[in-house]
Parts: structure tokens; C-alpha cells; sequence
């Protein structure tokens, strides 16, 4: 007890201001414009007439201290010893100077870190823990997103595309990150209810809060064997795996039944129309590691008939909504099914109450 | 160390190409850590079984914090005792997520002396994560952290880590200084931060324009999107310059433009600001001529979240238009507000978008003391289901 008064908590994150680099601290607000000199290099322009250069370079999201420290040397040799990472787990160098902007870029190339992600590319994929530290991952998220950029990086480290393109994996349907307003968007399914631990339920789960959290009501209490415990309505089953997030006596992993599906037109930037969820594509792709070659081709489908068909500065789900639909599917190359159907709450809502119809 | 590395043929598949490899960074933190050692072995068993390997959670923390650091246990602890505890602590990050070498360098090494060596810079909500620690290393570990003045983030039922894009610090286009409210409310909600207390989760993101980069709109329970009530500001000959370089202005600014307010006659770009929609767009294409107008704050909308439990939310508008501005009293006041409603009302695991469904928009706006305004709703409602009110059909009668 003799040190309770010290300990010192709630003080809070350290200020942002000591962590500025000193033209930041001085055009804070006063930035007038900017502009992307080549993939992954744009300069901002104050009022005061000062400039400021960013390098963005691609990372993994899962770094190791050395990593880190690496990028501290970069920065201490670069940059005064000032960098950031960015909403999308990148990690962005900025320089006072374009005098040694290509010298930085073959440092962070000679440690594996391409440099891009601007304007009209795709950038580093949104993502979740998966098998390396999640309990619930109905797929792993490092392996695919690492997969999936591989077969990307063209357009990574170019900007050759017709708008931006957002990509983000949920490694089960919790999405830890905004993966239904993406673009593409890769989220790992279960596919068979859960798997009751009658004998162990009563004495690690509250059974009212169990039966609550099925969003379905497909479970209420019953007494298995002598057990106080639950049972699931099968046929009311759609996997969402929340009644494990309460209990850990219902757990649904399932090496021959989990996988991913795949989710197209989603954004959550409002340039030109509103944020719109994203919407079913491939309902099931089983889980292949370490590469899921079957993953990366149905994404690289996606990404390549986009850029193919969309118009300049038109996102993917702009770009569906323009088609529609049924020409979405055929030209994808993919089946629709009843799967594509939606039949939770308020599904009516999305069927089409029209005769707007291409053929 | 490196030289008794578990065999990973599978895992080995994925040090190849151009993408930066976790593999490479978790061998590179098994150098110095049995934890990372013991990772690549049971991960290489995942990859081969197609089946994680972690047990389900575990109450784990440091004294006097209800939430921030996450149990996890494996499920081989004999096969792969050195992560029989892997928690992960979240670090609440600096707004903005900027750093200095020195400050990260100091967290480095705490995290070598006391944990895996490995993190994710950064969660999906924003924090540092250090991922994978025993649970004797917690308490010693958050007091290296408080020492270069790092705090713990959010987890469980509580105000979960606010987190906001670079806002003023490095990009024209933000309507409020994004970096300053995020670290402001945070500081001001600390116990809130650190004591789960509430029905389910909340979270506060902060978006310095509508191009959204940190995906408010779609993440969080109150989303701040910044906005401007005034013009849009025009360089004309910025604007010939784009022309003049070969940009379609018509085919790429005016014919994209949701508000078919835009022209442009061949000298002049003239934009009628009351229909302007603050999409953003035409400000994107042609940055150097275009930039928000003066009189800027922010939209502040109310309860998105992801699909678990009742379906996935987009934030709606509460707030049209609130200048956003420090100490941020009154928006303060709303923020209250809504907690003691939701938190007296809302059922377990319920998060406010999904208690505003479950009790209507009207009763929420009566219960936090707003009144309803048309930019709130897409539509008026399309059924005749309406509840009046007893008082106002007296006010009728007595009329």
C-alpha cells in the first residue's frame, strides 16, 4: 500500500506537439495546397510559402522493435528524426527538403518497404489480428493481406488506376476496422453453428446473456444431460459467432468450414455520393495457406474489371450503381445465388422496386 | 536463438515478394525473444491445421485500470509454453500518430525488456499494440510506459481510444483542428477511457473534411466530419492552369458534381455554394484551385458500428453544423447527455446506434434535449405510424 499515492494513471496519451516537426508546429493550419510529384511523394505548401515533403512507404502493420527502430534511424538521417504512420498502417516520412527524397526511397526499398499508396492506387490493406493473436479468426489476416499485396503491387507503386481503391480484410464478422465500407473487402466466414460444451456452459457463461446475444433468438436455455445449458435452432444459424464473443463454451472454428467472402462497392469518403456499405460478391472461397491463390485471383478479378470498365475518379460501388447489378455479376464472372439475397432486417429494402433494368 | 527457430515451410512462403513480410519481422523479434519463437511454431501449426490456436480471452490488467490490455492464452501451452500468456496492450498513441525517434525508441525498449518484441503500429482503433506479454510483465511494463509518459488506451465497455487523420498539422483541407479536439476530449474523458462503465463500446473519430480518412462515418458512435457553411474558395488561375494542362474539367469536376452547382465558361469556374453538398470532390481533383471556405466546424453524426449484433450502422446527423472550437463546453455537455440516456436505457452489449433503432430517433433527440431538424433524415418517414403525443393534441384542442 506504502506507494498507492505515487502511482500515477489517467495522465493520458503524450502531447502530439512535442512529436511536430518544426515547419509543421509553424504552418499548423496554414496549408494551402498540395501535390503528388510521383507514386508515394506529395509536397504541401503552406501560405507562409514553406514546404513540406512526404514519403510514404508500405508496411505490414505487424512490426518487430527492430523494424521500428530502423525507421527511427531513417528518420534521424532523413527527416530530423520526425515520422508518422498513417490511418492505413503506413508509415510516412516527412522530409524539409526534396533534396534527398530518392536516397530515402532506396533506404526504405533496401529494408523491404516500397514506397506509394497515392492518388489513384491501392493502398495497404485495413486489417485484424487473425490466427497470430485472435481467438475468434475464422481465417488469419496477415497471410492473405500479404498475399493479396504481392499480387498488387503494380498498383501500389503506380497510379495508374481510374480512382482510389480501398481494400480491408475482418478476419470474422466482429470487422475490427471498416471493412464494410470498402471497396473490396475480405472477411472471414464460419459456416456451421456452434459446437456446445454442455458440460462446461453453466459454469463459464451466464445463460440469460447468452441467449440474448444471438440477434436470430436461435438459442434458449435447455438442459443437456443433466446440464444446464442451451440449444441452438439450427435452421435460425447465420454463424455470426457472437454468442462465442460471450461464451467461450460455443465455439464455432472449423478448419473444413471457415473461409472468406468477398464484398465489393463499399466507401466511406462522401466525394461525390454518400458513404455506402459494402455488398455480398462471393459468398465462399475455403481457406488455402499459406497464399490463398484462390483469394488473390477472385481480388485481382475485381481490382483489373474495375479499372477496365470504371470512369475517371468513379469507385468501384459508383461504378456498379452506374452498370448495375446484373451486369456487375455477369461481367465478374460470378454465380448469383439465394446466398446474394439478403433476408435480416429490413431486407425488402434492398430488392429492386423498379423497372430499371439493362439486358 | 535464431539458430533453433521451429521449421516453417508454410510461413516461409510468405517472406517471398514485393509486400513488406510479418513473417520476416516476427523471425527478426525472435532473435531476442522466445515469445516470437514460440509464435512462428504454433502460427506455422495454425497455417497447417487451418485453425487459430488462442484461447478465449481472460480478465487481465494493471492496478486501477478497468480495460486496455487483452488476455490471451494459447491452447498448446505445453507444445508452446513461452506464449502460454501472449496479452496485448493497448497504448493510447499520440493524435495524429506522429513521433519522435527518441520517444519511440524508449517504447522499444521497455517492450524488449518486458514483452514479445512485436507489435501493430497501429490497431484498427488506433492504439500501439504490444502484442503478446506475460501477465507478471503488465504492472512493470505500464511503469516503464508511464515514466516517458505513455498511457493505457481503451477496451471492454468503455470510451475506446479516440483517433483522428493529421487534420491541420499537414493537409489544407481540414475544418477544424482535428489532432487538438481528439487530444482534448480524450484528456477530458480519462475515467471513462480507462473504467468500463458503459452498455457497450464507444467511440469518438475525428475526420478534419468529408473524404473521412479515418472512417468516422463508418467506425464510430460519434463521428466528427469537418465542413464549412460558407464558399468554397476559388483561384481562377489555378484553375486555367489545370485547364491549360489538359485536365477535362467538365467531364471530371462539373459532370461528377452531386449538386449540379458548377460551371465553367471557358474563363471561370463559378459554383453555386448554396446547393454545394461538401462532397469534397471537385476540391480533390484540383487542390491548388480549390480549398473549403472560412467559416469551417464540423457535421457530428451518431451511431455507426459494424454489423454485430443487430446489423451494420452508418453514422446519421446529429449535428449539422457545430463550429468546434476549444474548450468544446457544450459539445461536452451533448456528449453527457447521451451517456447518461444510454447508459440508464440501453441493454448489455448495445451500442448507441443500435439503442437509438431499438427506441426511435424522436424519443433519443426528446431524451438528450435536441430538437429534430430536416438535415437529420434522408426522408420524412413513409408510413402513416405516427405517435402523438397527448400535450399536442390538447395544444390542438385548445386552439
Amino acid at each position: 500500500m506504502a506507494d498507492v499515492q505515487e502511482r500515477r494513471t489517467d495522465f493520458g496519451p503524450p502531447h502530439y506537439e512535442q512529436f511536430l516537426p518544426p515547419v509543421i508546429k509553424e504552418n499548423y493550419g496554414k496549408w494551402k495546397y498540395h501535390e503528388i510529384l510521383k507514386p508515394g511523394v506529395m509536397v504541401h505548401v503552406s501560405e507562409t510559402g514553406a514546404k513540406i515533403w512526404t514519403v510514404r512507404a508500405a508496411s505490414g502493420r505487424l512490426l518487430a522493435i527492430d523494424k521500428i527502430r530502423t525507421f527511427c534511424d531513417l528518420a534521424d538521417k532523413y527527416c530530423g528524426g520526425y515520422f508518422r504512420f498513417t490511418s492505413r498502417h503506413n508509415v510516412e516520412f516527412l522530409l524539409d527538403s526534396d533534396e534527398k527524397i530518392d536516397d530515402l526511397i532506396k533506404d526504405l526499398a533496401d529494408i523491404g518497404h516500397p514506397v506509394g499508396g497515392l492518388a489513384n492506387s491501392i493502398t495497404a490493406i485495413v486489417h485484424t489480428q487473425g490466427w497470430v493473436h485472435c481467438h475468434s479468426a475464422a481465417t488469419d489476416a496477415s497471410g492473405i493481406v500479404k498475399a493479396v499485396m504481392d499480387d498488387l503491387m503494380e498498383y501500389f507503386e503506380n497510379m495508374k488506376l481510374p480512382g482510389k481503391l480501398r481494400i480491408a480484410l475482418a478476419c470474422c464478422l466482429n470487422m475490427c476496422g471498416a471493412v464494410h465500407c470498402s471497396d473490396i473487402a475480405i472477411l472471414g466466414i464460419h459456416r456451421k453453428p456452434p459446437v456446445i460444451d454442455h458440460s462446461r456452459l453453466n459454469k463459464l457463461c451466464e445463460i440469460p446473456n447468452v441467449s440474448a446475444s444471438c440477434p436470430t433468438a436461435a438459442i434458449r436455455p435447455a438442459t443437456v444431460d443433466g446440464n444446464p445449458s442451451v440449444e441452438v435452432i439450427e435452421e435460425r444459424c447465420m454463424y455470426c459467432a457472437n454468442c462465442f464473443t460471450v461464451c467461450p463454451a460455443m465455439p464455432l472454428n472449423d478448419p473444413e468450414n471457415d473461409g472468406v467472402s468477398i464484398w465489393v462497392g463499399g466507401k466511406v469518403s462522401n466525394a461525390r455520393c454518400e458513404p455506402m456499405f459494402s455488398k455480398l460478391a462471393i459468398p465462399y472461397i475455403p481457406n488455402n495457406p499459406p497464399r490463398w491463390p484462390e483469394v488473390t485471383a477472385a481480388v485481382r478479378n475485381l481490382v483489373e474489371l474495375w479499372a477496365k470498365n470504371a470512369r475517371k475518379h468513379e469507385r468501384m460501388g459508383e461504378w456498379i450503381n452506374r452498370i448495375g447489378w446484373p451486369k456487375f455479376f455477369k461481367m465478374a464472372g460470378i454465380e448469383f445465388t439465394k446466398m446474394h439475397i439478403d433476408d435480416f432486417k429490413h431486407a425488402g429494402l434492398t430488392f429492386k422496386r423498379s423497372a430499371h433494368l439493362t439486358f | 536463438m535464431a539458430d533453433n527457430l521451429p521449421k516453417t515451410p508454410q510461413l516461409d512462403e510468405l517472406e517471398k515478394g514485393g509486400w513488406p513480410s510479418f513473417v520476416k519481422e516476427i523471425k527478426m523479434a525472435a532473435k531476442g525473444s522466445p515469445m516470437a519463437v514460440d509464435l512462428l511454431g504454433q502460427l506455422e501449426q495454425s497455417y497447417t491445421e487451418k485453425i487459430g490456436h488462442w484461447k478465449h480471452g481472460g480478465i487481465v490488467g494493471v492496478m486501477g485500470y478497468g480495460g486496455g490490455v487483452i488476455g490471451r492464452y494459447s491452447d498448446l501451452p505445453d507444445k508452446w509454453p513461452n506464449i502460454s500468456h501472449f496479452h496485448t496492450m493497448r497504448i493510447n498513441q499520440p493524435s495524429g500518430w506522429y513521433y519522435t525517434s527518441d520517444a519511440l525508441r524508449k517504447l522499444c525498449d521497455i517492450w524488449e525488456r518486458h514483452g514479445s518484441g512485436l507489435t501493430n503500429m497501429h490497431g484498427s482503433t488506433g492504439d500501439i499494440i504490444l502484442l503478446g506479454t506475460r501477465t507478471e510483465e503488465l504492472e512493470p511494463t505500464f511503469e516503464e510506459l508511464a515514466k516517458i509518459d505513455f498511457d493505457i488506451g481503451g477496451s471492454g465497455s468503455d470510451l475506446r481510444t479516440p483517433s483522428c487523420c493529421c487534420g491541420q498539422s499537414r493537409c489544407e483541407w481540414a475544418c477544424y483542428d482535428t489532432m487538438g479536439a481528439c487530444y482534448d476530449l480524450t484528456m477530458h474523458y480519462q475515467d471513462e477511457l480507462h473504467r468500463p462503465a458503459f452498455p457497450y463500446k464507444f467511440k469518438f473519430k475525428f475526420s478534419g473534411c468529408p473524404n473521412d480518412c479515418v472512417a468516422s462515418i463508418a467506425r464510430a458512435d460519434l463521428s466528427f466530419l469537418g465542413t464549412w457553411r460558407d464558399d468554397i474558395r476559388i483561384d481562377q488561375d489555378a484553375v486555367r492552369e489545370y485547364v491549360d494542362r489538359g485536365m477535362d474539367i467538365n467531364e471530371e469536376v462539373i459532370s461528377r458534381c452531386p449538386g449540379n452547382c458548377m460551371e465553367f465558361d471557358g474563363k471561370e469556374l463559378h459554383i453555386e455554394n448554396s446547393f454545394c453538398k461538401r462532397c469534397m470532390h471537385c476540391i480533390n481533383i484540383m487542390p491548388k484551385a480549390l480549398r473549403p471556405g472560412t467559416d469551417t466546424g464540423a457535421t457530428i453524426l451518431i451511431g455507426s458500428k459494424a454489423p454485430i449484433i443487430e446489423g451494420a450502422l452508418l453514422s446519421s446527423v446529429l449535428i449539422p453544423f457545430y463550429k468546434m472550437e476549444p474548450p468544446y463546453d457544450d459539445l461536452k455537455e451533448l456528449i453527457e447527455e447521451i451517456w447518461d440516456v444510454w447508459a440508464e436505457e440501453g441493454k448489455n452489449r448495445e451500442r448507441v446506434g443500435e439503442f437509438i433503432q431499438r427506441v426511435g430517433m424522436g424519443n433519443f433527440l426528446d431524451a438528450i434535449g435536441l430538437d429534430p431538424v430536416p438535415e437529420m433524415v434522408a426522408h420524412p418517414r413513409e408510413n402513416p405510424y405516427v405517435f402523438f403525443e397527448e400535450d399536442e393534441d390538447e395544444d390542438e384542442d385548445e386552439g
